[in-house]
């Protein structure tokens, strides 16, 4: 079985073509990070993957499903969930309206029976909110509960956009740039929790990455990109040992 | 300073948070109840007229504070609302029935001017909107032989059942139906719905990625917000007994604008606190219009001012009040203000009064000052 697959994926805006004919393959159960030079279309690349953009050639395979041709909103039910670089949290609700907002595509109610809040509406809501702080339980947000994300530092936001990701109940989680933004300690944490999510909740990670060493710690296999081409691919010493990634990063 | 301790899951789900609000809401349930008996008739008329827009701010609260769509058309549902009431009565349509059909039908039309807000963001959903509400008034008023044009059309007094209701009677009606829209927009809004639609607001990207479908949710936002504003439009019908298309222009849908924000945008109460804004500016201003000249020239008069000058100030006093136009030009200051000084809106102002009474000897000015946000992503 396939689980992850990319294949020729290519995308054109006007002249410039941001992700040029790559491919890759993810396995199940691993931590996978795409790094490169700033504009190399790393954030092109997710965006594809989570279809906020169309490709113009190539596919995208998901457990054996062409995934290319849904829509944004159907790939996070395949169980593919994905956080932003820019942190793209629902600021004026709380902590906890955010992650059940996550928990969308578990709910099966009609509007019809929200308006009315049959018991099962209630029912739902309870199993939504025990998986909620289950969450929180693992990312410790506890404290956060009820507070407004806009009155929240950056740091925890980050951690708080993983959450909600997590409360998806994704198979693949795309994380972009997780440590920007924040300070070393919250990157050591961010780290241990990358590694919890893969090893204990059973979450195949994809992501992109700057900071190395978080890299080298968390990651399975790493692939580098430059100018939208696959550079390199391979683990992690593999990679940043690479003639033609040393020559992006520190210049010819 | 008082704590609520929850145990369990299924208490988040209580409609009362604590035993004090409940207390609270039986005295005011009591009140309203007792109303027609406490309050001499023009004030009653008054409080339906309250009741109605505070219908019509709930719908535009689901929209535009809960979904972040805006409408400056929502006149044309109530016109909708109105007109669908007025030709069901004729054809001997129940109350109760034609009260669910307006309801679904304009809700019906929600839908379609919903189906342009997919592709419309902001200024330009508001303007298609508009465009919406200038068709549906000039529908009504071309469409002779449906809705009898600019004559308007009479509506007999509302009937339930083969029971006439009285002013009293329909005071209740009115009560009731805005009792059920209140506790169905709460059920919206704590529930995956009304979630989708705060999603929507806040991040559509967000929202998509986590599997939300925003087509589909925009759309029943205006659908579920121009039934509701049909069901007020059938109760506007009655109250006045006559309609006509001038009575659904810009100048409604604008009033309507107004309530949520003077209200507040994002809470139910402030609906109703703007739809009590917005009908008591009336008799506010007439009684300040009588006896503003009196007190003015009392105050003068004491501080000992001469014959001649008090009458030219009174003169210029007289002119003011009564200008035509007064009304507008201080809705359009009150508008200002709000936004500037308290764009949480009268709702607002009511958590911070509550806020200081809770933490009474405590409370600090500085603690009550929204804080300055400099993290907010900039899109759009």
């Amino acid at each position: 079985m396939t689980y992850f697959d990319v294949k020729d994926l290519t995308i054109k805006f006007g002249g410039l073509t941001a992700v040029d004919n790559v491919s890759f393959d993810i396995n199940e159960g691993e931590v996978f990070t795409i790094i490169g030079p700033n504009g190399a279309g790393k954030t092109t690349l997710f965006n594809l993957i989570s279809r906020l953009y169309t490709p113009n050639a190539g596919h995208i395979v998901f457990r054996d499903e062409d995934v290319t041709q849904l829509s944004a909103q159907q790939i996070a039910g395949r169980g593919i969930a994905r956080t932003f670089q820019n942190i793209e949290l629902f600021e004026s609700a709380s902590t906890l309206q955010n992650l059940l907002v996550g928990r969308h595509r578990h709910s099966t109610t009609k509007t019809w029976q929200d308006i009315l809040r049959v018991r099962k509406v209630r029912d739902e809501e309870i199993a939504h909110r025990r998986a909620a702080e289950e969450v929180m339980d693992v990312l410790r947000l506890q404290r956060y509960r009820d507070t407004p994300i806009g009155s929240l530092p950056y740091g925890v936001r980050k951690v708080i956009e993983v959450a909600r990701a997590l409360c998806v109940g994704p198979s693949l989680l795309l994380l972009d740039e997780p440590s920007s933004g924040l300070n070393v300690e919250e990157t050591d944490a961010m780290a241990e929790w990358i590694l919890e999510i893969n090893r204990r909740l059973k979450v195949t990670v994809l992501m992109v990455e700057h900071d190395m060493s978080l890299v080298s710690r968390v990651s399975d296999r790493v692939l580098a990109l430059n100018y939208g081409r696959k550079m390199a691919l391979g683990t992690s010493e593999e990679v940043q040992s690479h003639p033609d990634v040393v020559a992006a990063y520190l210049g010819a | 300073m008082s704590a609520h301790i929850r145990t369990d899951y299924a208490q988040s789900d209580q409609l009362f948070a604590s035993r004090a609000s409940v207390i609270a809401y039986a005295a005011l349930g009591v009140l309203l109840v007792a109303a027609p008996f406490l309050i001499e008739s023009y004030y009653l008329s008054q409080l339906v007229f309250v009741l109605i827009y505070a219908i019509v701010g709930v719908a535009m609260n689901i929209l535009s504070g809960q979904a972040g769509q805006v409408s400056i058309g929502h006149a044309a549902f109530l016109a909708i609302g109105a007109y669908s009431a007025a030709i069901a009565q004729k054809y001997g349509v129940p109350l109760p029935v034609y009260l669910v059909l307006a309801g679904a039908f304009t809700g019906l039309i929600g839908y379609l001017v919903g189906l342009p807000a997919l592709r419309l963001h902001g200024i330009y959903l508001a303007i298609a909107t508009l465009a919406f509400a200038f068709i549906v008034e000039e529908v009504l008023a071309r469409w002779e032989s449906v809705t009898h044009g600019n004559e308007g059309l009479m509506l007999a007094a509302p009937n339930v059942f083969g029971m006439k209701l009285g002013t009293n009677g329909f005071y209740y009606l009115c009560l009731g139906v805005t009792v059920v829209v209140m506790l169905a927009a709460i059920n919206i809004i704590r529930s995956p719905t009304g979630r989708a639609f705060l999603a929507i607001r806040d991040s559509e990207t967000a929202a998509r990625s986590m599997g939300i479908d925003t087509a589909r949710y925009k759309t029943s936002a205006f659908a579920i917000s121009a039934a509701i504003t049909g069901v007020a439009g059938v109760l506007y019908a009655h109250k006045l007994s006559f309609i006509s298309p001038e009575m659904f222009s810009l100048a409604v849908s604008i009033d309507f604008v107004m309530i949520i924000i003077i209200g507040g945008v994002l809470s139910l109460r402030g609906a109703v606190f703007g739809a009590i804004f917005m009908i008591m500016v009336d008799p506010m201003l007439i009684v300040v219009k009588d006896k503003l000249p009196q007190i003015t020239d009392a105050a003068m008069h004491g501080i000992g001012l001469g014959e001649p000058i008090i009458a030219s100030i009174q003169a210029g006093v007289l002119r003011v009040v009564n200008a035509p136009g007064l009304k507008s030009l201080i809705f359009g200051l009150i508008i200002i203000l709000f936004i500037i000084y308290e764009p949480m809106g009268l709702d607002g102002r009511w958590q911070r009064v509550k806020a200081y009474c809770k933490q009474f000897p405590l409370a600090r000015q500085r603690s009550a000052r929204p804080q300055r946000m400099f993290l907010k992503s900039e899109r759009r």
